[in-house]
């Protein structure tokens, strides 16, 4: 009885509030509920929640749906917007009629944001609700198109999944921690193709939410920074039903080199976790296979982008020399005096070789594992090497094609899954 | 005259007879403690170097920075420093107080200072281990932090991190020890003081070039993302 032990739980916890429980219980049982998380979204969100209405009336207009909206203190409105949004306002440009009330709860869970708290609450809500399938959308999406509701929650209704991520149309130099590191490593180490396995666009099923609600990863901090990824994983490690949906356009309202450290802290730092407590689950994979997907599983785009290869040359030199010291803890001699090398190419000459990256990667994997310094110290000290990294990505794929791209990130996937012993060398070995 | 010279040297001897007969017993159980004493502080080196090597203690010293500081004065690891200082603190203990039954007047007073020491000294020790683990700790996060937010001269900011806090925990140190409080207090402010005199100056006439690029290089940087260049993001 996994569902009544959730609830007694959820009654006994406080990150509820009691106006969101009064406010959930009016609501009733639901069969879809789309979480929305926001922190200061006002420019985007009422484009976000008119697409998910017209989604809703369109695709499932006999469902009993809600919208759960937790906020993280925004300050310009948001929270009126997502809730003044009347499904009236929908009518005269889609003539599109509700069968059923569609209900839309917003909460605010604190001073700033936090993703963990926001999934938490969904899934949190969703469990309460009993809500039989759930997604989470990007409230900063400019791209949202009601159809994306349908290709998010279509697997779950009909074919039963218990997880779907998207996957997008990308500039070919957008999203490249993804590209170079947690698609091909993931795929490495766990076996399963997912193009997009950190996304702030899925779809669950309430079962598997439900499960992932009584994870430990709440309480022992592994999920309190990219809780997504932390699902993704989980699913995978779960031998859950796993599919991809493609979706379309994804677009970035802000496009900041300096998030990269964030970026990092959630999507590699959760990762690297992991690996400890599912070593069972990656330990003895040795090949990868596709999983099921609607649509093409990537699409490039190749506009013309304008980057400062010189700046990312130079933070990755001077983060190669500055850091030495914190290098000789992580990286073995070999690799480091390869990155030694390579940091003193002019840019023209410079590369870094998928074999090295991949090693790189490999050797903070177990450093992080056996602790060797901070591991908060250990994931910052890899953010002048991806920079390292994305500067060769940048400079073999400038004048490549959408399938030149795609054949160099197949060959770096092919890379990590090669090395593999590698980093179950490194990972038992004492030193 | 004879007998008297007779008498006094029997006297002698038996004074002599009769302290040596006091004193043999002690001796014997002043050397006994030093012997047992021995035995034990060997057990506890061998017992406290097997503890601190299950427990990585020379990784935590090495994260610390204890580790080079003991390579550059060329000692051993420090596992098998802080056995041997153990070895010696209680093996000393022991003679101390083996010297304490010879009952030698002003010798007691020492040795029970040194007994009084004992804690202040473990206490000492156990700041500045930590207080180095700590200078290390926020040194690597100013350097990071540093080279990640491409600010010039990251390793002179970790540096002057690294020396606040170990001048600051010396002084603590110091202070715990009971040793010259008053002279450490003004060295203390002296050094500090100095410190951030000279970290002023460096940064206002020393770094003025410095300071004037890292000024240009982030209005520079921002003028060009208005002029159309991109940035990529990485997820």
């Amino acid at each position: 009885m996994p569902s009544v032990r959730t609830e007694i739980k959820l009654a006994e916890e406080t990150f509820l509030t009691d106006d969101f429980l009064r406010q959930l219980i009016n609501v009733g049982e639901v069969d879809i509920l789309v979480g929305l998380p926001t922190h200061n979204n006002a420019k985007t969100i009422g484009a976000v929640v008119q697409s998910i209405q017209t989604g809703i009336l369109r695709w499932f207009p006999r469902d009993r749906a809600v919208i759960i909206n937790p906020d993280g203190g925004s300050r310009d409105g948001t929270r009126e917007l997502v809730t003044g949004i009347s499904i009236d306002d929908l009518r005269p440009v889609s003539n599109l009629h509700a069968l059923r009330t569609l209900h839309c709860i917003s909460t605010p869970y604190g001073s700033s944001p936090s993703s963990a708290v926001a999934l938490r609450t969904i899934l949190a809500a969703a469990e309460l609700l009993r809500a039989k399938a759930c997604i989470v959308m990007s409230p900063e999406s400019s791209h949202t198109e009601d159809a994306w509701i349908s290709k998010l929650l279509q697997p779950i209704r009909t074919d039963g999944f218990d997880l779907v991520t998207p996957t997008y149309r990308r500039h070919k130099f957008d999203g490249l921690l993804i590209t170079n590191l947690l698609y091909p490593m993931i795929r490495a180490l766990y076996g399963l193709r997912i193009r997009e396995p950190y996304t702030h666009e899925f779809g669950f099923s309430g079962r598997f939410g439900a499960e992932f609600l009584l994870n430990n990863v709440w309480d022992d901090g592994t999920g309190a920074s990219g809780p997504e990824l932390s699902l993704t994983l989980a699913a995978i490690t779960g031998r859950q039903r796993i599919c991809q949906s493609f979706l379309g356009q994804k677009d970035h309202i802000e496009r900041r080199s300096a998030d990269l450290v964030p970026a990092l802290r959630e999507t590699v730092g959760p990762m690297f976790s992991a690996l400890d407590s599912t070593f069972p689950a990656w330990g003895a994979v040795t090949a990868s296979q596709a999983i099921p997907t609607t649509g093409p599983d990537h699409e490039v785009l190749l506009d013309p982008v304008r980057v400062n290869r010189k700046r990312l040359r130079e933070m990755f030199s001077t983060g190669v020399a500055e850091l030495e010291g914190v290098f000789h803890s992580i990286l073995s001699p070999t690799t480091l005096a390869e990155l030694q090398r390579i940091a003193g190419l002019e840019e023209a000459e410079f590369h870094y070789s998928s074999e090295l990256w991949v090693r790189t990667v490999y050797e903070f994997a177990a450093s992080y594992h056996k602790s060797v310094i901070s591991r908060d110290h250990i994931i910052q000290a890899l953010a002048p090497l991806f920079r390292g990294r994305a500067l060769t990505f940048l400079m073999e794929n400038r004048n490549g094609s959408a399938a030149d791209v795609e054949n160099n990130i197949e060959g770096l996937c092919l890379e990590f899954e090669r090395l593999k012993p590698y980093l179950l060398q490194k990972w038992k070995s004492r030193e | 005259m004879r007998e008297m010279i007779i008498s006094e040297l029997s006297q002698a001897l038996l004074d002599l007879r009769m302290g040596f007969a006091h004193y043999l017993p002690r001796l014997i159980v002043m050397l006994i403690l030093a012997f047992v004493g021995w035995a034990i502080a060997y057990a506890v080196k061998v017992v406290l170097r097997s503890i601190l090597r299950l427990i990585k203690f020379d990784k935590l010293s090495e994260n610390a920075g204890a580790s080079q500081l003991l390579n550059k004065a060329a000692l051993p690891a420090a596992s098998e420093v802080l056995s041997r200082f153990v070895f010696w603190v209680v093996w000393l203990g022991f003679i101390l107080l083996g010297v304490g039954v010879l009952g030698i007047l002003g010798l007691q007073e020492q040795v029970a200072k040194f007994f009084f020491f004992l804690p202040r000294l473990f206490v000492a020790m156990f700041i500045m281990f930590f207080g180095l683990l700590a200078a290390s700790f926020f040194s690597r996060a100013a350097l990071l932090a540093a080279v990640n937010a491409n600010v010039p001269s990251p390793r002179v900011l970790s540096l002057a991190v690294r020396s606040i806090i170990i001048v600051f925990v010396l002084s603590i140190v110091f202070e715990e020890l009971g040793l010259a409080e008053q002279t450490m207090l003004v060295a203390f402010g002296i050094a500090f003081g100095a410190l951030m005199l000279g970290l002023a100056i460096a940064f206002g006439i020393g770094g003025r070039d410095l300071a004037q690029r890292f000024l240009e290089r982030k209005f520079v940087r921002a003028k060009k993302e208005e002029e159309g260049e991109d940035e990529l993001s990485p997820l």
